[in-house]
């Protein structure tokens, strides 16, 4: 692909703001519908960001199997972590369209996204690595990885909804 | 009356009750006091051989809360180090892992070698001849040695051998070593966590077999979507599984489980095209140790307390897991998983995606039972509630592992290390 074709910073930006949207108010089955019937979402563990989940213990390493069943878990009653939901804010910026591999469209941004609960607010900080694809007219998400800054999930404990 | 005032734990086995004083959990003094009687007595978990494979390979970690340092040294020899300098205390390692000749002070560039030896120091001719190098070599616990490849430490000079420590446990070690005739590794990545709760929930949580259903009814929702029958297997009823007091405060619950297992349990998810592999992989197992041992290792899973803060958890995956409290109300975790040396770059994948499902920060499960451990530390504040109960089998001739036989097992010793200062001193003074 040509850098002709690629998305323009606005659109990667506005499928990322509305992904967040959709995020924090727990619209997760609208969610499922920005991603592939492919896709993957993982986040490394913090001692080796830049890891591969076939050789490396990850903290997630979704396909898109366990991602449908992960929403259909945290939108049940039983994801005891959160039943009842934690609130999250997420503020994301520094988005940028890295280029292209094949019809994959490389995409980054930072994250700051907050989880409210019970009192306590944590506070998740790092990268996204998006692998985007178009389809038809619009972007869907193929591949998110969310890369920690945190040096650990402390005093966190977890990561119990979507990051 | 050579108890104290207010007992942390009642064992009244001819009634059949067990209680367990819920100051244990928030009591700052008690924290204190596990500090010096049980983490500064006890063998404690530092890290396995293979996570320092060749010589001047090194990890620094916490280990019982202070930073310590994992090294082989130039002479092939595993050490722990305590990670300050002997001049005015700083650190000398700063890496989190890596290969080293020598660790220098970055304050006054004193630098020791990969024994932990003093071996440089600038401007050395401004120190008396009382002053010797040799004695301010790194600092090391009194005891460290391993087991199959687990190594630990021990600050007490008088504590008995690691093997001896150890107990029943080795049987249980044994099996999850055996599982590769070359060795065992722990793979790259670690998950650091932690939860706001006392560290001893999570001992009592690693094997209670009693919470799997509620808590984690959705693991089992999502077992039986990807296609599992996760009611062939009844793991509550005897012969198949038993709880196991293995001395000195270790533990275990083993029994047969819906889930698959990387080792050489076939599940419909691991696909058709594995099923054949999976019982070439049996075969072999059958073949070295014979039919019965063989079935144990593979199709058997293990959840193992090593008195106090080590948890082998040999079930869907193999993790290690260890904690140490900050507070009361708060513990750091620690977890890595463990697979043969010798396991195919496909398998190793397989057994690193089924190990997520269920478990770390981000599994199915996990995360609820942070949560739960949580909930009960924020429920422990109704001080006027003031005993939990652990009664559960008590009086069972063959007790489930849904009863409490583990945990009860580990409260014994640890209330004979908390107490039994107190009665020695009460026994002096009659």
């Amino acid at each position: 692909m040509s850098t002709g074709q690629l998305p323009g910073r606005h659109e990667v930006e506005d499928l990322l703001y509305q992904e967040a949207a959709l995020l924090d108010d727990w619209r997760l089955e609208e969610w499922l519908e920005l991603l592939t019937d492919d896709a993957v979402y993982e986040i490394p563990p913090t001692d080796v960001p830049e890891g591969d989940a076939r050789n490396t213990l990850f903290i997630i390493a979704d396909d898109v199997v366990r991602i449908r069943s992960r929403v259909k878990q945290l939108l049940g009653k039983f994801a005891w972590a959160e039943s009842p939901h934690s609130r999250t804010r997420r503020i994301i910026s520094n988005v940028r369209v890295l280029g292209a591999d094949g019809d994959r469209i490389l995409a980054t941004a930072n994250f700051a996204v907050h989880r409210i609960r019970y009192e306590s607010v944590d506070t998740y900080i790092g990268r996204y690595d998006y692998k985007l694809v178009r389809v038809g007219n619009a972007l869907k998400i193929k591949e998110r990885r969310a890369v920690l800054d945190n040096e650990a999930l402390r005093p966190h404990g977890k990561i119990s909804f979507i990051l | 009356m050579d108890r104290p005032a207010e007992d942390y734990v009642i064992d009244d086995q001819a009634a059949g009750l067990f209680r367990v004083n819920r100051r244990v959990f928030t009591d700052p003094e008690c924290l204190e006091q596990e500090r010096r009687r049980i983490f500064e007595k006890c063998w404690i978990y530092v890290g396995h051989e293979s996570e320092v494979p060749h010589a001047g390979d090194y990890r620094s970690r916490n280990v019982a809360g202070r930073p310590m340092v994992l090294v082989r040294g130039d002479d092939n020899v595993i050490r722990v180090l305590l990670n300050t300098c002997t001049h005015r205390g700083a650190m000398v390692c700063r890496q989190k892992s890596g290969n080293a000749k020598t660790f220098q002070c970055p304050y006054h560039a004193w630098t020791y070698n990969s024994r932990g030896q003093l071996v440089g120091i600038p401007g050395e001719e401004a120190y008396s001849d009382a002053f010797s190098r040799d004695e301010r070599g790194l600092g090391s616990p009194a005891g460290v040695d391993s087991y199959r490849g687990f190594v630990f430490a021990c600050f007490d000079p008088a504590a008995q051998t690691l093997y001896d420590y150890l107990a029943g446990a080795r049987e249980y070690l044994d099996l999850v070593a055996d599982q590769s005739e070359v060795g065992m590794k722990v793979v790259p990545g670690q998950q650091a966590y932690s939860a706001r709760a006392n560290w001893k929930l999570l001992v009592e949580n690693s094997y209670d077999g009693y919470h799997g259903l509620p808590t984690h009814q959705r693991y089992f929702s999502f077992l039986s979507d990807v296609g599992i029958d996760v009611r062939s297997r009844d793991m509550s009823s005897p012969p198949h599984q038993k709880p196991v007091d293995l001395g000195n405060g270790h533990a275990v619950v083993e029994y047969q489980s819906s889930w698959g297992r990387p080792i050489a349990h076939w599940v419909p998810p691991f696909g058709a095209h594995r099923k054949a592999h999976f019982e070439e992989l049996r075969a072999k197992f059958d073949q070295r140790f014979g039919k019965e041992r063989a079935w144990r290792i593979c199709e058997t899973s293990r959840n193992l307390g090593i008195f106090p803060n080590l948890v082998i958890n040999d079930i869907m995956a193999i993790t290690i897991r260890t904690f140490y409290p900050v507070s009361p109300g708060y513990m750091e975790v620690n977890a890595w998983a463990l697979a043969p040396v010798d396991e195919s770059a496909e398998d190793s994948a397989l057994r690193l995606d089924n190990f997520l499902t269920f478990l770390g920060p981000g599994g199915f499960a996990t995360p609820d039972d942070v949560e739960m451990l949580e909930s009960c530390q924020r429920g422990f504040l109704n001080r006027e509630v003031q005993w939990s109960d652990i009664s559960r089998g008590m009086k069972r001739e063959h007790p489930s592992i849904t009863d409490e036989l583990q945990m009860r097992a580990f409260w014994r010793r640890w209330n004979q290390l908390m107490t039994e200062p107190q009665i020695q001193r009460a026994r002096r003074a009659a």
